[in-house]
């Protein structure tokens, strides 16, 4: 058979791209988004926690009237057009207090768990990272600790430094750090051993860059869910706090302030606890769900 | 496991005696003292008073007194009323708290493995999300709302409980119910997750091909390891319903150790704050001591051993 040109065709490439083996390469944060998305609770929880912080920024400004604007006439209101949560015992409007006590709650959570996250990654980062005499007197340190029971210590501070918001962010902070330098401690001795921490070290990088640069950016996942859920009990704790007489002083208001406020009014007027109470439980759920859903998509073994 | 007792005693009595430095330095540094709110106070009481108390002493000298005091059990007198020690408080307040706090401990146990197992068992169907919804709300609640909630409506709206006060067994019901309900929550979440795995393990596939009934299973193979987790959390459950009395027996008016606390912070009295911190702490880290070792007792697979703590 005699070979000519019309032959030697290319063959068409349409059909073979079918036969590749796999599908398109995603990183793992990508896989991490897309499962997070796929999570109905968590992206409710995403939702919520969106429209409390739009409400943070802007709520206290739509109502008309400030936070600490007394109105003796108007005390004790109900909900209506004019004081849409109603109004409490010295007048204010709840409508602007709920929310402007959004920010304070609000803030006490993240600006806790942004502290937490610098404390205990440094500690516990230090700990794992150098092992040996270092590590066990480190964690000999917060064995010790975390044998007191924690709110004791957040009560004593409270009581003995001067009240206000500075001192809340100080006293959870100065407790809660010991469970995210173990965990961070847990995730670093783990990783520290692996060939891409020995090629760095071959390379001539300092352990406190090995450290930031290389092994704290894998152990974020863990990190990132505990932070997440170490901000609903921030604010659950400061909203004790409140309730023991500790928490940040009036006319300031955070959600705890409000609804220990409103839990002496309650038969006579209980919108007053009604409305801070149920925001607080909505947040607290948002970022629970959030939480739950972000450790379920950081982790490969947990998808289905 | 000599070996591991040892040390974690060590470490309690390090933690005490650090707790005790502590809040000594912390109450001392108060600016204007212990006394600063009672300035209309002539001068020669306040003299009697920091005699009464060697407030005139170096601090170092209070120091070593106050804990002389403490190692022989005496906490200290109250600073703010007059002849009563805080040991006084606590025999007084203690038998309350803890009546209080064993009858949410039992609740919590209760109904939080009975949420727990139906959960599990009728998984993703209605009792099942009746269940956890049940346990969502406990657990996103603060403890302080949860028991206003109830005093409304069981007390104001509907009277069949007490409002508040201490006694009789009916004035005991919904202090109790609201102090469980955040632990409950936990133990049903945690009974659920637990059962769920421990259920499709090969050891009750074998029970079920045995012909076993699903009650044997479910009580005798399953639950036994299921319930396992829930006494590593009886620790953090005995802290959570302490923390939790203070507020109930604040909002309840209980005659408890946990409301003379939160007065003891209202009037400052640091005498009687100091005291009965140490005593909480005492008392919670034997809690958890006794809870870390029965762990061994319980799971003979967990093997207590020098290394991770």
């Amino acid at each position: 058979m005699e070979l000519t040109r019309e032959l030697l065709q290319p063959l068409d490439k349409s059909g073979t791209e079918a036969e590749a083996v796999g599908k398109p390469r995603t990183t793992y944060w990508q896989d991490v988004r897309r499962n997070f998305r796929q999570n109905k609770l968590a992206m409710f929880g995403l939702v919520v926690i969106i429209v409390l912080l739009a409400m943070a920024i802007t709520g206290p400004y739509l109502s008309g009237h400030t936070y600490d604007e007394q109105n003796y006439q108007m005390a004790n209101k109900p909900p209506s057009s004019e004081y849409w949560f109603g109004t409490d015992a010295l007048g204010r409007d709840l409508f602007t207090r709920v929310w402007y006590g959004a920010r304070i709650s609000l803030a006490v959570g993240v600006l806790t768990a942004c502290m937490v996250f610098l404390i205990g990654v440094l500690y516990g980062g230090i700990s794992g990272y150098f092992g040996g005499k270092v590590d066990e007197v480190m964690m000999r340190v917060v064995e010790i600790l975390s044998s007191i029971p924690f709110l004791l210590w957040v009560i004593l501070l409270m009581v003995v430094m001067e009240p206000g918001l500075k001192t809340i962010f100080i006293a959870l902070g100065a407790v809660y750090w010991l469970n995210m330098a173990r965990l961070v401690r847990g995730q670093v001795l783990s990783l520290k051993e692996q060939e891409y921490v020995l090629a760095a070290r071959v390379l001539g990088a300092s352990p406190f860059r090995i450290l930031i640069r290389h092994i704290i950016p894998n152990t974020m996942g863990p990190i990132i869910v505990a932070m997440t859920l170490m901000i609903p009990e921030a604010i659950f704790t400061e909203a004790w706090l409140s309730f023991l007489g500790l928490g940040v002083s009036a006319p300031m208001a955070s959600w705890g302030s409000l609804a220990s406020d409103g839990v002496g009014a309650i038969s006579a007027y209980p919108w007053q606890l009604f409305f801070p109470a149920i925001f607080i439980c909505l947040t607290m759920l948002a970022f629970n769900f959030v939480g739950d859903g972000l450790r379920d998509a950081l982790d490969p073994r947990a998808r289905r | 496991m000599g070996h591991f007792i040892i040390r974690r005693l060590v470490s309690s009595i390090l933690a005490l005696l650090l707790i005790i430095t502590f809040t000594f330095i912390l109450v001392h540094m108060v600016p204007g003292g212990p006394f600063a709110s009672e300035k209309q106070l002539p001068d020669s009481v306040m003299r009697n008073l920091e005699e009464k108390f060697h407030l005139n002493d170096p601090l170092w000298l209070q120091y070593v007194k106050y804990l002389g005091q403490v190692v022989k059990g005496d906490l200290g007198p109250s600073y703010k009323y007059e002849n009563r020690t805080v040991n006084e408080f606590i025999r007084h307040g203690f038998p309350v708290s803890a009546t209080l706090g064993a009858l949410a401990v039992a609740i919590a146990l209760v109904v939080g493995i009975t949420l727990g197992i139906i959960a599990a068992l009728r998984q993703n169907r209605w009792q099942d999300y009746l269940a956890m919804v049940i346990a969502t709300i406990g657990f996103s609640a603060p403890s302080f709302i949860v028991a206003s909630l109830l005093m409304f409506l069981f007390a104001y709206k509907i009277k069949i409980f007490p409002t508040a006060m201490w006694g009789t067994p009916a004035h005991a019901v919904l202090p109790s119910l609201a102090l469980a309900t955040l632990p409950t929550a936990f133990i049903s979440r945690l009974i659920r997750a637990n059962m769920i795995e421990v259920l499709q393990q090969d050891y009750i596939k074998t029970a079920r091909s045995k012909g076993l009934s699903e009650r044997v299973i479910i009580y005798k193979h399953a639950l036994k390891n299921a319930i396992l987790p829930v006494v590593t959390y009886l620790g953090p459950l005995i802290a959570s319903i302490f923390t939790g009395s203070f507020v109930i027996e604040k909002i309840f008016a209980i005659p408890g150790i946990g409301r003379d606390f939160v007065i003891a912070i209202t009037n400052r009295d640091y005498g009687l704050i100091l005291g009965l911190t140490i005593f909480y702490a005492v008392f919670l880290m034997a809690m958890n001591l006794i809870v870390d070792l029965s762990y061994s007792l319980i799971d003979p697979r967990i093997k207590l051993t020098r290394g991770e703590g």
